[in-house]
């Protein structure tokens, strides 16, 4: 397999000297690696724009662009900042080197070059790009790729931003009844199948999942990016989800079980959002007395029979297109001051 | 500073790894671009163009080591890090160097050819 794996791995060799440029190709090729040459920075990055590249071994002394306008061409490109590169120079001094670094070169060598070192420092950074791609499928599966998007845009720090969003709260009706009366394995299977159909509905509208807990679920809509009309999507994502659990009761009745009814809660304001943890583990959350009213929006859907509601703000942000029943000033727990209700009109009610 | 026109320790070690024939190819390339370098340097000099001056200085010094030529490597370096000062550049010094540096790459260039076809 590492053999396989080697012999796919294709090398950019980047040097204005012919002899430099033919001596690494001819080394990287016996050492089982594809190998393409540019002459200078400006082809190098029209290539790499063009082809993808595993690996770059870089010169950096060069007429036309030098290695360290294209290091800093290609960490201002999203496509190109994670092909790791090897700075290959004769150019002397440590500042050039730490130059290198800082612009996110992988390994500097002194020409000449070492073919075993060579060897070495190629498969090592060769493997390092396939755990990274790999770690960051990983991310991708676990985080959604919102949370993936912003991660790699920004990378990784905990602490917040005060953003402007609609947090979305719901969950499954009556459902420790529904656990106790069908076995575990049911109930994991209702579970995969009823996240499905939220997911899809949530991310359709622009939404992120943040949370899942039970049978309940967290989604926020403009963070962490950021959208347009964030109340908009998630009333229209709240009634697709509400429209997709029908339809799955459908199959569920004609398997003779017992119809799920979900209940949904939107508030909308200012929240402070960002990863909160640890450096080890960390979740992407949001916080702030939006939240809170959120939460309190979907426990009150039980009591006022609806099936979703939302607050003043995310009703200021809805189109004429959206039919509400106003239900009074709510008075929650632990709020300040009573919050206006309103109820989203089902299409088929 | 040695008097060995080219390090064979270092040149064998390149035939070791890269091949024969691969070598005797580069080092026709070599034959064929050094050339240019000098002439790059003796124009640079003649134009005042210092960066065209230090890069022909910097990649004759980068083949050099390549094939072991330590004596031709470390003069071109010389050059590359005194750089093209203006007002040494009419000085009959420049000029000398210039030639010496000419004077031992021919030297270089018939021992590299020799020890390919020997």
């Amino acid at each position: 397999m590492a053999e396989l794996r080697a012999s796919a791995a294709r090398l950019l060799v980047v040097d204005d000297n012919k002899v430099n440029r033919l001596l690494l190709s001819r080394n990287v090729e016996l050492q089982g690696y594809h190998a393409a040459s540019a002459e200078n920075g400006r082809v190098a990055l029209e290539m790499l724009r063009r082809e993808a590249f595993d690996l770059i071994l870089l010169d950096i002394e060069m007429p036309e662009m030098d290695g360290f306008q294209v290091l800093e061409h290609m960490l201002a490109d999203r496509q190109l900042r994670d092909v790791p590169v090897i700075v290959t120079s004769s150019l002397e001094g440590l500042e050039n080197v730490v130059r290198c670094i800082e612009l996110g070169a992988e390994d500097y060598l002194s020409k000449p070059i070492n073919p075993v070192l060579l060897k070495a420092r190629i498969g090592a950074s060769i493997e390092k790009k396939r755990l990274r791609d790999q770690l960051r499928d990983m991310v991708r599966r676990f985080a959604t790729s919102e949370v993936a998007q912003d991660l790699q845009q920004s990378g990784f720090a905990l602490g917040g931003k005060r953003v402007h969003a609609s947090v979305m709260f719901s969950d499954i009706r009556g459902f420790t009844a529904l656990v106790e009366s069908q076995p575990p394995e049911e109930t994991i299977e209702l579970l995969n199948t009823y996240y499905t159909l939220m997911f899809d509905a949530i991310s359709s509208h622009g939404g992120v999942v943040n949370q899942m807990i039970g049978d309940g679920l967290m989604a926020l809509f403009g963070a962490p990016l950021s959208l347009d009309d964030c109340a908009g999507s998630a009333v229209a994502a709240a009634r697709e989800m509400i429209e997709l659990v029908e339809q799955f009761n459908l199959g569920r009745v004609a398997a003779r079980k017992a119809p799920i009814r979900i209940g949904i809660g939107i508030a909308t304001g200012d929240v402070v959002a960002g990863y909160t943890g640890t450096q080890q583990r960390a979740t992407y959350t949001c916080i702030g007395d939006t939240v809170n009213l959120a939460a309190r929006l979907e426990a009150h859907t039980k009591s006022a029979q609806r099936a979703i509601l939302i607050d003043a703000a995310t009703r200021h942000g809805l189109g004429a297109g959206v039919q509400l029943i106003a239900l009074g000033d709510v008075q929650f727990k632990g709020m300040a001051v009573a919050e206006q209700v309103y109820a989203v009109a089902q299409d088929s009610a | 500073m040695t008097d060995v026109v080219i390090d064979l320790t270092v040149f064998k070690e390149l035939q070791d790894t890269a091949g024969e024939d691969f070598i005797k190819e580069l080092v026709d390339t070599f034959l064929a671009e050094a050339p240019q370098m000098l002439n790059a340097l003796r124009d640079a000099a003649a134009a005042g163009d210092a960066d065209k001056f230090r890069r022909a200085a910097h990649s004759l010094k980068s083949n050099s080591h390549t094939f072991g030529a330590m004596t031709l490597g470390a003069m071109a370096r010389e050059l590359e890090h005194e750089g093209l000062d203006p007002a040494r550049q009419a000085d009959a010094g420049a000029s000398n160097a210039l030639d010496a540096l000419t004077q031992e790459y021919s030297r270089v260039a018939a021992r590299l050819a020799g020890l390919c076809n020997g």
